[in-house]
């Protein structure tokens, strides 16, 4: 990264003229995340940052672009371009937990619809919007890429699948009570923020989050098959050569 | 249920998912004793142009909806032309009905970063990067963690394996836009800028990531790189068509028994899937399905048959995509499931293609107003209307996507339509939910 571009910020910072945002956490963060991506291309760490603000703020706030722009010399109408473009930054305060419901048709016709319409009521709360308590923020989502599992919820994005409008309901109802239900793919619950600081690309160093269950039947459904009829792909021969490329013609 | 015939039994090759069934395959001990990165050894043992030829000759196709000829694509690459090259993994899966790429990177995590270090190599890539969508915190975990184990035992990094080649991957994170899985959109979005399509040409291959030459490759394709290493061309092509080799993941979902994926040699029926997934469920029977995804038009019973591969689905109209295999049965409205997918494209049209951004918008319109009772036979041309102007008018194909679901609806289920128009079918949208609606 360009050190002006950083000197700038603490600078901006030291003068007093604003209180510095960010902890000095994020800051090191960021350095980090910036120095993933080729010198000159510093750009190309924007996402994750606008990720990393989030987690810092809950939302995309007006300090977070201006933060992004200062690290990466840009300026803040560049940041709030690339941050209204994305779904997942959020402009407004959100709940500890969101909890996306799939309503792309496959989900939708299966009871995601229905799921949704029974949060929303019991919520009181419509698509993107956080209950009073703060507790949750309510979303429709588009295809998650569970279709085997349909109809599915995300809760800060780890899986419940097959839900119905009771077991969603009953879901929400002990997120509000406090309770952290294990997803049935993915790691335990976090909070959303702790989410975005994941998805700004810092590890997720809990014990067991790795290991976490990622396949229920569906996903084994076809190899299993195989595998009790004892069905295999055709051999193959591990040690057969790489066959030299025929020479082109006019080639060196 | 009744068990799968013998017949539907033989059609299964489980080789990207062979290891699923594993739980500990993701990591990397545990990979290694199941052939894990010996197709690596073999491969920087040879020449990248050889590894290039072999691609070329297995027949591979891509595997994220375009099915371009993979070797191919890698041979567009210029060589000695002192820029840095890319390679790029698309694995922003979100087409609607696709789920094969985030069970790969969970549960088989390690041959997407194997097939990755091949390919790089071959295409004398020295970074490459893993764009993945931001929802998909689960499968980043357990990617990220491959790449650590990876480095850790000198896979990645300087001199692999004492080869002189050096590579260092990066996984990066999207933050919710369908549009990012289109190739451009996707190398926008990774040089930190809203994902809008690029025109073409020039294509990634020569002005890709930061104009340098870059490939860019679904999970399922680089996934494939290592066993077809391992067990060469000819063997890769016993499995599938002679134009579509190989075997592919078919993911099943919807209204049927067991949904789930199936690994079958390419050129698969619909008719063998149904019969290994336990058929339709009790009471339900086929009306409408998509071979590879919203964006692909519409089949019907009468397609029970065709072989679903590249060539034979396109002669029927249609295109294979990413074999996402969505059934719908008589208890599905085919007008209802079109208008939840325009009300998708709508949502995810970036808006740089004005016949992508205003189409969608009044599509989704006429759909809620058939929907509410409240159409008009003169809403069927305007939706076919809008189609044609949209269709093949937009830097990217999002926009011919979205088209899909709305002209194979009307020429397969214009009986639908013509019932909500004419009265027979009660309203299926209440003013409420117009309001709340998106």
């Amino acid at each position: 990264m360009d050190s002006t571009e950083v000197d700038r910020h603490e600078a901006t910072a030291a003068t007093g003229r604003r209180e510095p945002v960010f902890s000095d956490a994020t800051v090191s963060r960021a350095r980090e995340i910036i120095a993933r991506y080729p010198a000159g291309r510093e750009r190309s760490a924007l996402l994750p940052l606008l990720h990393l603000v989030q987690a810092e703020q809950g939302q995309v706030t007006p300090a977070g672009v201006e933060f992004c722009a200062d690290l990466l010399g840009l300026t803040k109408a560049q940041v709030g371009a690339v941050a209204t473009f994305y779904t997942m930054y959020k402009r407004r305060p959100t709940g500890e937990y969101l909890v996306s419901v799939c309503t792309n048709t496959l989900c939708d016709v299966l009871g995601g619809g229905d799921i949704f319409r029974r949060l929303s009521e019991d919520l009181g709360v419509g698509h993107d919007e956080t209950a009073a308590d703060g507790s949750i923020t309510l979303e429709h989502a588009e295809c998650l890429a569970a279709c085997d599992y349909a109809p599915v919820v995300t809760v800060n994005y780890e899986f419940y699948d097959n839900q119905t409008p009771e077991t969603a309901t009953a879901l929400v109802a002990g997120l509000r009570a406090g309770e952290r239900p294990a997803p049935t793919r993915g790691a335990p619950l976090c909070t959303l923020r702790e989410m975005a600081l994941q998805n700004a690309g810092l590890t997720d160093d809990r014990d067991g989050a790795v290991a976490a269950v990622a396949a229920s039947a569906p996903t084994t459904r076809g190899t299993r098959l195989a595998e009790d009829n004892n069905i295999t792909a055709p051999r193959y021969d591990v040690n057969a050569p790489i066959p030299a490329a025929p020479v082109k013609e006019g080639a060196k | 249920m009744t068990a799968p015939s013998a017949q539907a039994l033989a059609a299964l090759t489980p080789v990207l998912t062979k290891r699923w069934t594993n739980p500990n395959a993701w990591k990397i001990d545990e990979y290694e004793k199941l052939e894990g990165y010996l197709a690596l050894r073999k491969a920087l043992a040879a020449n990248p142009d050889d590894l290039i030829a072999l691609i070329k000759d297995s027949g591979l196709r891509g595997r994220g909806g375009a099915g371009f000829p993979t070797g191919m694509k890698w041979a567009f690459i210029p060589q000695n032309d002192g820029k840095p090259h890319y390679l790029v993994v698309n694995a922003d899966e979100g087409e609607p009905g696709t789920c094969k790429d985030l069970p790969t990177m969970m549960n088989d995590p390690h041959a997407l970063i194997e097939g990755i270090i091949i390919a790089s190599y071959a295409i004398r890539a020295n970074r490459a990067f893993i764009y993945m969508r931001g929802e998909a915190v689960h499968a980043a975990r357990r990617v990220q963690n491959a790449i650590d184990e990876a480095y850790a035992k000198g896979y990645i990094g300087k001199d692999i394996l004492g080869s002189g080649f050096d590579l260092d991957v990066v996984l990066h994170r999207g933050a919710g836009a369908y549009i990012c899985g289109e190739e451009t959109a996707l190398l926008d979005s990774l040089e930190g800028f809203r994902g809008l399509p690029r025109l073409r040409p020039p294509f990634p291959a020569t002005h890709g990531l930061y104009a340098c030459p870059t490939v860019v490759n679904n999970v399922g394709t680089i996934a494939s790189v290592s066993h077809i290493v391992l067990g060469g061309a000819a063997w890769w092509k016993q499995m599938g068509t002679e134009r579509s080799s190989g075997p592919v993941i078919y993911s099943l979902s919807g209204r049927v028994v067991n949904p789930g994926q199936y690994e079958c040699g390419m050129g698969t029926t619909l008719r063998t899937l149904l019969d290994l997934c336990g058929g339709l469920l009790p009471g339900h029977s086929l009306k409408f399905w998509t071979p590879g995804g919203s964006s692909t038009p519409l089949l019907t019973t009468e397609h029970l048959d065709l072989p679903l591969d590249f060539d034979s689905v396109a002669a029927a109209g249609s295109i294979l995509g990413t074999t996402a295999v969505q059934i719908f049965s008589d208890h599905d409205d085919p007008v209802y499931a079109t208008y939840k997918w325009l009300e998708f494209y709508y949502h995810e049209s970036c808006g740089k293609c004005t016949p992508c951004r205003e189409g969608n918008y009044w599509m989704v319109r006429i759909y809620r107003r058939i929907l509410s009772g409240e159409g008009t036979y003169e809403d069927l041309e305007t939706l076919l209307d809008t189609c044609d102007n949209i269709l093949g008018r937009a830097f990217c194909a999002l926009g011919d996507g979205a088209t899909s679901p709305v002209t194979s609806s009307i020429q397969y289920f214009k009986q639908d339509y013509l019932d909500y128009i004419e009265g027979r079918t009660p309203p299926r949208l209440r003013s409420a939910e117009l309001v709340s609606a998106h």
